[in-house]
C-alpha cells in the first residue's frame, strides 16, 4: 500500500464531496462523552523517529520479559520454543497478505493452507470438522454456546467452576445481549475436579455444559460421564482447551463424546505476543452439526479439469448472505496466526507432537516434585499435563508472586488474580512449566519460592 | 383439494383443516441448485408471512414463509437427504412441511393457480 500524506485542501474537499463541515462531524454517531476533547494528554503532538526509539526502549528496558528470567507463567497463555522457520515460513510473499484471500481462482495456497490447518485441529481434537480458526479461546467458547442454543433451541449454558475466568466472562458479556441463561461457579479448591457437582446442574433447559480440559487449576479428568448426562438431556457437552500441547499426550475431547471442541491455539507456532492477537479453534464431533458452526471453512473440491482444489464452503452460514440469520457475526479468521499454528504443526509432525508433549510433562513432574519438598507449599492436583496448582502458607499468592518477581523469576499466576475477591483462592498459585523451562530454573523458583513464603510466614 | 399461492412464491394445498406447503417451480428455478433445506420442527407454531423455512442454493439463502397461520404437524424427511428434489419436483415430492389451519379466513386473498401464472407473467 502506498503512503498518500494529504494536505488540508485534499482534506477539506473530501469533506465538502460529502457534505460534512469537518473532521468531527464524521463522529457524530460515537457518543460525546466516549470522545477525546482535545490532544491525549502527556502525549507530544510529534517527535523524531530516534526520539520515540529511545523513550521506548527506556520503557521496555523496565518490563521483565518471559525470556529473561526463569518463567512459569500460563494460564491460557504457554511460553513455547517456536522454531525460527515458522516465522521465515509465514513471511513469505506468498503467504503474507494485509487480508486472507478466499477467491479460489487466486488463493489456492491460502485455501490449502487452511485446509491443512482444519485437518490439523480436527484430528487434535478427535472431531470431523474444524473452521478456519476465530479470533482466540474465549471468543470461541463464546461462539460454543451460541452454536449449543442453534442447535438444541434451548437458552442455558451451564459452565464449569474451572473454566478459566476470562472466558466465563466473555461468555457472560455475549449473553448479557442474546439472553442466554449462563450458569456458573468459582473453582473448588480440591485435588479432583467435582463432575458430579457439575452434572447436577443440568437440567432439561441446559443446551450445554462447557468444560475445560486440562482445567483451570491443571487437573485433568475423563469427560465422558459429562458427555452422557449431558446428552441424556439433549445437551450438548463442549470442551475448552488452552494448551493444545497437552493433545499430543492425553486422550482428545471428542473421544469422550465432547460434540463441539473448542480452544486457544497459541502455544504452537504463535508465542506470547505480549496477549495476542492469537488463535481461536473451533471444531465439531458430528457432521450433522457443520451447518450450525460459526465462521469460515475450506472444503476440498475437484475444478472442471477433475483436479483436486480447495475453495471456501457453506458460506450461506455466514454474515455475507444470512445477514442477521448468520450463524455468527464472525465473518474471518486468525489468518497469519493459523498459518503459524500449522506450520509448526507440520514440522513438528505427529511423532514430534507426541515427544513435545512428553517433555513438557516430564518438566512439570520434575518442578512438582521439588516444589512439593519446599516448607509451607503443598500440590493440590491429582492430575496435571504441565500446568498444576500450588497451595501456599502465609501472605496471599499475588504477593508472594510480587516478590518472587522482584528476586528476577516470574513463578506464576496467582487464583487471586484471576479470580479477585474469592477469599478461598487466595492462596492458590498457577505453575506452568513447558520445554522452555530447565532444570535450574525450577530449582531457582524453589530456592526463591521457599525463601518467599518464609518470609510471609515470620 | 384447492390450491392456493403467495407473492413470495410459496404454494399451499388445503385438505379439510390441514395443509401442505412448498414452494413453486418459477422460485427453484430461480434460486438454482438447491442444497439445503432447514424445515421447522414439528410443533412450532407459525404466523402467516412469518418465517418458516430456509433454503439455501450454492450462494444464497432463502426464507420460506408460512402463507397461513397455523402448527406444524409433519416435515418432509426426503428433503434432508436429497434436498434437489426441491428443484426436481418443487410441487409435489419437494414438499416442505404440513401445518394445522389455524384460520380459514387467512387463505382469502392468496392466488389461484391462473392468477399466480398472472403474477410470475408480470415480473
Amino acid at each position: 500500500m502506498r503512503y498518500l500524506p494529504l494536505t488540508d485542501t485534499d482534506r477539506s474537499e473530501m469533506l465538502a464531496k460529502i457534505g460534512a463541515g469537518s473532521i468531527d462531524d464524521l463522529f457524530v454517531d460515537v457518543p460525546e462523552v466516549a470522545r477525546l476533547d482535545g490532544p491525549i494528554r502527556d502525549l507530544p503532538m510529534h517527535a523524531s523517529e530516534m526520539a520515540v526509539e529511545r523513550h521506548m526502549k527506556a520503557r521496555a528496558a523496565k518490563n521483565l520479559a518471559a525470556g529473561d528470567a526463569p518463567f512459569f507463567l500460563g494460564a491460557g497463555a504457554y511460553r513455547h520454543h517456536v522454531p525460527a522457520s515458522v516465522d521465515h515460513i509465514i513471511q513469505r510473499g506468498e503467504f503474507l497478505t494485509a487480508y486472507t484471500p478466499y477467491q479460489p481462482e487466486i488463493a489456492q495456497g491460502t485455501l490449502q493452507m487452511l485446509f491443512e490447518f482444519q485437518s490439523q485441529v480436527a484430528r487434535l481434537y478427535g472431531c470431523a470438522v474444524a473452521n478456519a480458526s476465530l479470533y482466540d479461546g474465549s471468543t470461541a467458547c463464546w461462539e460454543a454456546v451460541a452454536m449449543a442454543t442453534r442447535v438444541t433451541r434451548k437458552k442455558r449454558a451451564v459452565l464449569s467452576g474451572a473454566l478459566h475466568p476470562h472466558y466465563s466472562e466473555v461468555v457472560r458479556t455475549m449473553a448479557h445481549f442474546t439472553g442466554d441463561v449462563i450458569a456458573d461457579s468459582a473453582p473448588a479448591i480440591q485435588a479432583e475436579p467435582d463432575l458430579d457437582g457439575l452434572t447436577s446442574r443440568i437440567d432439561e433447559d441446559t443446551a450445554c455444559v462447557v468444560v475445560q480440559y486440562p482445567d483451570i487449576l491443571g487437573r485433568i479428568s475423563d469427560l465422558t460421564p459429562v458427555a452422557e448426562a449431558a446428552h441424556a438431556v439433549g445437551a450438548l457437552l463442549v470442551v475448552v482447551n488452552t494448551e493444545p500441547v497437552a493433545l499430543g499426550a492425553i486422550k482428545a475431547p471428542g473421544e469422550m463424546g465432547a460434540d463441539i471442541v473448542v480452544g486457544e491455539g497459541q502455544s504452537i507456532g504463535v508465542g506470547l505476543q505480549f496477549g495476542g492477537p492469537y488463535l481461536g479453534l473451533f471444531a465439531v464431533r458430528d457432521p450433522k452439526h457443520v451447518r450450525q458452526m460459526p465462521g469460515r471453512l475450506c472444503g476440498e473440491t475437484t475444478d472442471a479439469e477433475g483436479k483436486r482444489g480447495f475453495v471456501l464452503t457453506l458460506s450461506t452460514r455466514e454474515q455475507h448472505i444470512r445477514r442477521e440469520k448468520a450463524t455468527s457475526n464472525i465473518c474471518t479468521n486468525s489468518g497469519l496466526c493459523a498459518l503459524a499454528f500449522s506450520v509448526h504443526m507440520n514440522l513438528l509432525g505427529e511423532k514430534g507432537l507426541r515427544e513435545l508433549a512428553a517433555e513438557n510433562h516430564r518438566l512439570a513432574c520434575l518442578a512438582a516434585d521439588r516444589l512439593e519438598k519446599v516448607p509451607g507449599v503443598k500440590l493440590l492436583n491429582n492430575t496435571f499435563f504441565n500446568e498444576f496448582t500450588l497451595m501456599l502458607d502465609g501472605k496471599p499468592a499475588r504477593e508472594i508472586v510480587r516478590d518472587l518477581a522482584d528476586r528476577g523469576v516470574l513463578g506464576g499466576v496467582s487464583l487471586g488474580r484471576l479470580y479477585p475477591g474469592v477469599e478461598a483462592l487466595e492462596h492458590a498459585l498457577l505453575v506452568a512449566v513447558t520445554e522452555t523451562t530447565t532444570e535450574e530454573d525450577i530449582e531457582t523458583l524453589a530456592r526463591e519460592l521457599e525463601a518467599s513464603v518464609k518470609g510471609a510466614v515470620q | 383439494m384447492p390450491r392456493y399461492y403467495t407473492d413470495e412464491h410459496e404454494w399451499i394445498d388445503v385438505e379439510g383443516d390441514s395443509a401442505t406447503v412448498g414452494i413453486t417451480d418459477y422460485a427453484q428455478e430461480q434460486l438454482g441448485d438447491i442444497v439445503f433445506v432447514e424445515l421447522p420442527s414439528v410443533g412450532t407454531v407459525l404466523d402467516k408471512a412469518g418465517d418458516a423455512a430456509v433454503v439455501e442454493s450454492v450462494k444464497a439463502a432463502s426464507d420460506v414463509y408460512a402463507p397461513i397461520s397455523g402448527e406444524v404437524t409433519e416435515t418432509n424427511g426426503a428433503l434432508e437427504e436429497d434436498p434437489a428434489l426441491v428443484n426436481s419436483s418443487p410441487e409435489e415430492e419437494g414438499w416442505f412441511f404440513r401445518l394445522s389451519i389455524s384460520d380459514t379466513a387467512e387463505l382469502e386473498g392468496l392466488m389461484d393457480e391462473k392468477g399466480y401464472k398472472a403474477f410470475v407473467d408480470s415480473l
